[in-house]
């Protein structure tokens, strides 16, 4: 409680419960008209979690075909797939990767963890702009039913980047599915917009920048990015929406135009998206981390500045996905060199997450579970990533399984582990409840190994020539995929745990006090689940977010 | 008519300072977003032009240059009677002004409506002729290759364009219904500051595009 100044603050956060947000105002009209941030991230929190299962579900199709080779007894291949013809399975990977990047990763923790936790940790009532804020929320329910429409009617079999002139020419729901991205990245320039405003005008009095926790940093990161870069993204399908109806040219090399100017529009958004996708895990760390080693962060400033360190060097790097399109060999050696530069602000984050680790006090709850797990994994996924930076290297791996088990360590092991902390982090200041401590780490085990048996076999048979996107392959193969495929049942097992543990948790758990972890920041010094606006009063803020008490001396608790 | 409504503010914000600086900072953000949505179009625009710049110089005398002026005109008197109206809004005490305010942006509205009108004849006289996007191209008096890549180029960023002149004017009709209703006073502004903004973006990027497409 060290943060607020108001002794009547302190006494609030434990007072018998007062009415809360979940139950202010009842019935169903007042969720879906909700402007309360509180509301809305859990109406996100609802919509995410839905679009990663279907995600999932999807991956685990994609999965079940590749389980075994469809060759006969004497070694020869037969046409056509084991489960799904060669066209369904390229429709169900493209659906999985369209679901988990558009509808789960970018969306997950800005919109969902960051629209709940962002004003609590400025001291604010609410965002900037709440009406913007329920608007992001339908504008994006609006492109999920568009894309669902769209898989449905038609599918799409382009993948999720929608490379031209195959795009540009092929039948199905391009058109349609390219149209629900356009409409889910207003809800993501929304989001972000309302965000960085929220950062810059609404912190409570004393919350100065380098007082800010470093889920503000990287949720502020973040959102200058999806300011920045999901308008070219727009633009861009646009143009291959025009492509389509009107048969304009400009990527259609029939007509005079450049199917590689497609591409570098395209990874122009999808580059620093990808750092949407993982600055926002890379905030909820920092907060795991800290709490859970009960002592201050390890190099605040570094960690805030690498966070826009990133954001700004994010927008330079996009040639790297095209090292074999054909672009001048100069080019792709400054983009190798950019690539090299982007790695640096990442591995200061992670350096100064073990460093934080060194002599605190460990807790091993299921948040910290998953906060190791992202370091683990991240770091496989990150260093993997500089053999795909390497020209030489890129060659010999471009379009392999190499470079799928590379992106599911960072999205997978990275963005969805450190969503899995993050829920599990606020959970109780959420619903006010606790789920169970045994379960919640029988289920962190499973998710972790389950991941490493899934994915870790991918890097193996890319590096020995597995091509991505293939619904058949060489017998040769046939060990890793089985592998890989039965990585995905500890994987599913793990989740479904969860989720059962979870969703009994909101009914029978334990009754969660204000401050269960004994963190520091501001969300933490209200009761739990908080009430409507917040804050009786707006909170004075003294000190940083992690000034924890040396270890050894009062371990952490809070005191007034 | 001539009376004001005052106005509150929302419940999360401390002061109206905080309040009519957040709405403005989202709205210049918002402004960075479209400039970003055009930039798409003009690196295209850049591209095309650099990889056939015969084609660009014959494509482009095919515009009309003085409708094209007019047109310019036009908007950039618009930008001068939606700032009348800002002003006329901020130096508004109990709404003797309010007539001022919805009459000034009554005019900016029509004089986009003019922009429109014009743009229209320019259009049609384009279908006619058969200077169109893509597979859809037809007229025989341009001597190199690829012409229907201007005018893909050309219908891409004055249709995206013309779109937001069509939002500008719901924009400003909002404001000036609410500008009749005595909303707008010295103290509270912001909707027709943040609506005068989107209004100058895009005379803005007509100011651009004119050059860039009719004056090459």
């Amino acid at each position: 409680m060290s943060m607020t100044t108001t002794q009547a603050a302190v006494d609030h956060a434990n007072d018998p419960q007062e009415t809360d947000y979940l139950h202010a105002r009842s019935g169903i009209k007042h969720w879906l008209y909700t402007v309360d941030h509180k509301r809305i991230g859990v109406m996100y929190l609802v919509a995410v979690a839905l679009a990663f299962l279907l995600g999932g579900f999807f991956a685990s199709m994609v999965r079940w075909e590749l389980f075994s080779p469809n060759f006969d007894a004497a070694g020869v291949a037969i046409p056509g797939g084991q489960i799904f013809e060669g066209d369904t399975y390229n429709r169900i990977f493209t659906l999985h990767g369209l679901v988990m990047v558009f509808l789960f990763i970018i969306p997950g923790i800005p919109a969902a963890l960051g629209n709940f936790v962002l004003p609590l940790q400025l001291g604010a009532k609410d965002v900037a702009f709440p009406r913007l804020n329920l608007a992001s929320f339908y504008v994006y329910v609006i492109g999920t039913v568009m894309a669902l429409w769209a898989a449905i009617a038609g599918g799409v079999d382009t993948g999720w980047t929608f490379y031209t002139p195959y795009s540009s020419g092929v039948g199905g729901s391009v058109v349609m599915m390219t149209l629900a991205a356009f409409v889910l990245g207003f809800s993501s320039i929304f989001t972000g917009l309302n965000f960085i405003v929220t950062v810059h005008r609404m912190r409570a009095p004393g919350l100065t920048w380098d007082r800010m926790p470093l889920f503000v940093w990287a949720i502020y990161a973040t959102a200058i990015i999806q300011v920045m870069a999901t308008p070219v993204l727009g633009i861009t399908l646009l143009l291959l929406v025009m492509e389509r109806v009107l048969g304009v040219g400009i990527f259609d090399p029939a007509l005079g135009g450049d199917p590689v100017l497609f591409q570098h529009f395209f990874w122009f958004y999808s580059h620093p998206a990808v750092y949407i996708m993982i600055l926002p895990g890379m905030g909820v760390m920092s907060e795991l981390i800290t709490t859970f080693a009960r002592k201050t962060i390890f190099g605040y400033r570094a960690i805030a500045l690498s966070s826009i360190a990133i954001a700004v060097i994010s927008f330079l790097v996009w040639g790297h996905h095209m090292f074999v399109s054909g672009q001048s060999v100069y080019a792709g050696m400054i983009f190798s060199f950019l690539t090299f530069l982007v790695a640096v602000p990442s591995a200061i984050k992670v350096i100064n997450w073990t460093a934080t680790l060194y002599k605190g006090s460990i807790a091993l709850d299921a948040p910290m579970l998953y906060a190791l797990s992202f370091l683990i994994l991240f770091t496989i996924g990150g260093l993997t990533g500089l053999f795909l930076g390497t020209l030489g290297t890129d060659v010999h791996l471009h379009d392999t399984y190499f470079v799928v088990a590379h992106f599911h360590y960072v999205m997978m092991g990275g963005t969805a582990m450190a969503f899995f902390g993050g829920v599990h982090y606020w959970w109780p200041k959420m619903f006010g409840r606790m789920y169970s401590p045994f379960w919640s780490k029988v289920s962190a085990f499973l998710v972790f190994i389950g991941f490493n048996v899934t994915f870790l076999p991918q890097f193996v048979m890319g590096s020995r020539g597995m091509p991505r996107r293939y619904h058949d392959y060489l017998p040769q193969f046939a060990d890793w995929h089985r592998l890989s495929s039965f990585g995905v049942v500890i994987l599913g097992s793990g989740i479904a745990i969860m989720v059962v543990y979870l969703l009994i948790s909101l009914k029978r758990g334990e009754k969660a006090t204000g401050n269960p972890w004994g963190a520091r920041s501001l969300e933490w010094s209200i009761q739990s689940p908080p009430i409507e606006h917040n804050f009786h009063e707006i909170p004075t803020v003294v000190e940083g977010p992690y000034d924890y008490p040396v270890a050894g001396q009062d371990g952490g608790a809070v005191k007034a | 008519m001539s009376s004001i409504v005052k106005h509150h503010v929302a419940h999360h914000f401390h002061d109206r300072a905080q309040e009519s600086g957040s709405a403005k900072m989202g709205m210049w953000l918002f402004l960075v977003t479209e400039v970003l949505l055009f930039s798409g179009l003009f690196v295209a625009y850049t591209i095309i032009k650099a990889v056939n710049p015969v084609m660009w110089a014959e494509a482009s005398k095919q515009l009309d240059a003085t409708l094209g002026t007019i047109n310019t005109v036009v908007l950039i008197g618009s930008s001068l009677t939606v700032a009348l109206a800002v002003r006329a809004a901020q130096t508004n005490q109990a709404g003797e002004k309010n007539k001022q305010i919805a009459g000034l942006l009554g005019v900016t509205i029509l004089l986009a409506g003019t922009f429109l009108v014009i743009k229209y004849f320019e259009y049609s006289h384009k279908f006619h002729v058969g200077l169109l996007p893509g597979t859809h191209y037809f007229f025989e008096g341009i001597n190199a290759d690829n012409p229907h890549l201007f005018f893909g180029v050309y219908f891409l960023m004055t249709g995206l364009h013309g779109i937001h002149v069509v939002i500008g004017m719901v924009v400003l009709t909002w404001v000036m219904i609410r500008s009749m209703k005595g909303h707008f006073y010295k103290d509270y502004y912001t909707p027709v500051e943040l609506g005068g903004l989107y209004w100058h973006l895009v005379d803005l990027i007509w100011i651009y595009l004119f050059p860039l497409l009719y004056l090459v």
